[in-house]
């Protein structure tokens, strides 16, 4: 459905809902723990986001998000974690200014690739930069040999894999298993106390609104349509003279960008990154949330990340059990009966009773609301 | 790194590495061969292959336990009783598995990939409640302990042996039974075109549904061999599976030879290199390698010609 408004009328109360809860609800209604947690499923939103863009229109489905996710996170936990180690805190290790597990592994000065992430502007361009490269690298080498679909899915699995290994194994320099911890402050702003993780949790939701309008410019532009027109015939855009690989690339870049930003303000919320959010599991959970939230809608992919993440909390706090009973269900569930998702049980059941509901009442404009109050896609 | 050792020595190791990495080339070959056929032949991705060969693991796990306990006379063959209740076993939950979940998804590949991820958390948590997160290791018959003294300096343990003549052995029954028997060819025919193969009367739905089984079944053999080499937990299943899909994608999908071929050639790259470097660089290494050659070559070493 081409639409000449940027937002049709039931994506517009989609965002309003969305709004209300993220900036009003939400925050006068939970205590700071729980809201950081909110802040928390919400880092995936953005990974959900980019999922969407890239496997809901551009049918590629990426098993590595959790990597763009872990390059943004680790961008911005080397930061903190080197102005958390400036010589004044570590003068009791045996290099002082060095972060303390180089300490530990007997390195004596900052590797090279440290050095930059001294400056915050540079980080900010790297959370950026690093992810999307990285993307266009594998983007470029894949979709130019025409690789998609099943064995694009394995390869960014295994190159999360590969990364998992690597940070795993490469102690001195990326802090091993453990990850980056013992995060203090941003740009010499305390990120610990409960007065900052509100003002995160703010700064996050604005993050996100930006990114949901960003990915429905996408979405409504020419090139939005050209990748729904790729996943659906990919040969016919081929040969109507377009090129499809680099259409491809730009989306799992794109995609690779939402995830680093989420992957970073990860990092701010929970105040340290490790390699358990950047391996297999952790890329699956993500592609789950997506699917579950509905993989064609923008608004799902974030519904999608809160309401599994909630679920996995409160089940796992007290059912810890059932908890992956649960989550093996809802996924098998989701795939064979929905699988678009929470978003297409409400386009396709929901959505029409409240419109008939409202035509009822207003029978003079009855009309004229069903045909607008059609599913969103 | 090689400074350190004098040719003669260099040539033991290379000889013992060679051997754990034909170890793990058996693991690998059996772990890809149920997986070659399920998805090189039915285009389906199984994530919870892991888990269908741990399945195989804690059959034999059991019957080593049973067979203690009621038939010590029993305990030096044993090993060949839980083998073929193993593949009773996970080809049987396999069956159970295509009927309910994969039949609904043929038209959908990535979609199978994201419903067997929820099998596979599913059965991991099975396993959690019945079998305990400890992991659990099986005795070996007297026979198979120890190891052979082929030179001074080179030890070959008897376990691997066997291992390797299983696997051997398997891979002859698999490639007989899908290249000669009548069974084989109907399911090479449903792969190639099912529509054609369907009109000359093959039943289509029971093709799949027996490859399907043969393919988990055979895991679960891969599962049992397992347990000689090391020990089995609820989440030991994950840790091959991106392997074995990297042995399969490399292979070529569609060839089975190509998947022994990579089976050989990356775990053989990975045990040499595991002496000379940390594990986890090996792997790291080895992988890179395994991903940089699929980005030159994505059909994999050994590809069908195929027309799209």
């Amino acid at each position: 459905m081409i639409n000449s408004r940027f937002f049709n009328r039931s994506e517009l109360l989609g965002f309003l809902a969305l709004a209300v809860l993220l900036f009003l609800i939400l925050p006068l209604s939970l205590d700071i723990f729980r809201l950081n947690l909110v802040a928390k499923y919400l880092t995936y939103a953005f990974v959900g986001i980019g999922l969407v863009l890239c496997w809901g229109y551009g049918g590629i489905l990426s098993l590595g998000q959790g990597v763009f996710f872990g390059l943004g996170g680790y961008c911005m936990a080397m930061y903190l974690k080197l102005e958390a180690s400036s010589v004044a805190n570590t003068k009791i290790q045996s290099t002082p200014g060095i972060p303390d597990f180089m300490d530990w592994n007997q390195l004596t000065s900052l590797p090279f690739f440290w050095k930059p992430f001294h400056s915050f502007p540079v980080t900010l361009l790297a959370i950026l930069v690093v992810p999307a490269f990285f993307a266009l690298i594998i983007g470029a080498a894949m979709f130019k040999r025409r690789v998609g679909g099943v064995y694009f899915a394995i390869i960014t699995q295994a190159i999360a894999a590969i990364l998992t290994i690597l940070i795993v194994g490469q102690q001195g320099y990326t802090g091993g298993i453990n990850g980056i911890t013992d995060l203090r402050t941003l740009h010499g702003w305390d990120i610990r106390t409960d007065h900052a993780k509100f003002i995160l949790y703010f700064v996050e939701v604005v993050l996100l609104f930006g990114c949901i309008v960003a990915a429905q410019f996408i979405r409504l532009t020419k090139l939005g349509r050209i990748l729904v027109a790729m996943r659906e015939q990919e040969d016919r855009v081929r040969f109507s003279g377009y090129s499809v690989a680099n259409f491809k690339i730009f989306a799992f870049c794109a995609a690779a960008v939402f995830a680093a930003i989420g992957g970073a303000m990860f990092t701010l919320e929970v105040g340290f990154m490790s390699p358990s959010f950047v391996g297999i599991v952790p890329s699956i959970e993500m592609v789950i949330y997506t699917a579950v939230g509905g993989r064609m809608s923008i608004f799902g992919a974030v519904w999608g990340a809160l309401l599994v993440n909630f679920a996995k909390t409160s089940l796992s706090e007290s059912f810890p059990q059932l908890w992956l009973f649960g989550l093996g269900a809802l996924f098998i569930a989701v795939v064979l009966a929905f699988p678009n998702g929470l978003s297409g049980i409400w386009a396709d059941h929901i959505q029409p009773r409240i419109d008939r509901l409202l035509a009822s009442r207003k029978s003079k404009s009855a009309a004229g609301l069903i045909a607008d109050g059609a599913p969103a896609e | 790194m090689f400074g350190d050792y004098s040719i003669s020595d260099l040539g033991a190791i290379l000889a013992m590495q060679g051997f754990a990495g034909l170890i793990l080339f058996s693991v690998y070959v059996l772990m890809a061969l149920g997986l070659a056929i399920i998805f090189g032949q039915m285009g389906v991705i199984n994530m919870a292959h892991g888990e269908f060969m741990i399945l195989g693991a804690y059959v034999t796990w059991m019957t080593s336990n049973a067979v203690q306990h009621v038939a010590p006379w029993l305990f030096p063959g044993y090993f060949f009783i839980a083998m073929i209740l193993a593949f009773i076993a996970s080809g049987a939950l396999g069956m159970l598995v295509e009927w309910v979940l994969i039949r609904h998804l043929y038209k959908r590949p990535l979609d199978t990939l994201l419903a067997t991820w929820g099998l596979s958390l599913i059965l991991q948590q099975a396993y959690r409640s019945i079998f305990g997160a400890r992991e659990v290791g099986v005795e070996l018959p007297e026979w198979m302990m120890g190891s052979w003294q082929a030179t001074d300096s080179i030890q070959i343990p008897i376990n691997g042996m066997f291992v390797m003549g299983l696997t051997i052995l398997i891979t002859i029954v698999v490639f007989y039974i899908l290249f000669w028997s009548s069974w084989g060819k109907q399911v090479r025919a449903v792969v190639q075109n099912r529509v054609m193969a369907g009109a000359v009367g093959i039943n289509t739905e029971k093709v799949d549904r027996y490859t399907f089984g043969l393919g988990c079944g055979i895991a679960g053999i891969a599962g049992s061999a397992f347990t000689m080499i090391g020990s089995t937990g609820p989440t030991a299943g994950q840790l091959y599976i991106v392997d074995t899909f990297l042995v399969v994608v490399f292979g070529g999908a569609a060839s089975l030879f190509g998947t022994i071929a990579s089976a050989f050639s990356i775990s053989q790259t990975q045990s040499t290199l595991e002496f000379f470097l940390s594990g986890s660089m090996a792997k790291v290494i080895t992988l890179l390698t395994i991903v940089a050659i699929l980005m030159v070559r994505p059909q994999g070493l050994f590809a069908l010609k195929v027309r799209k």
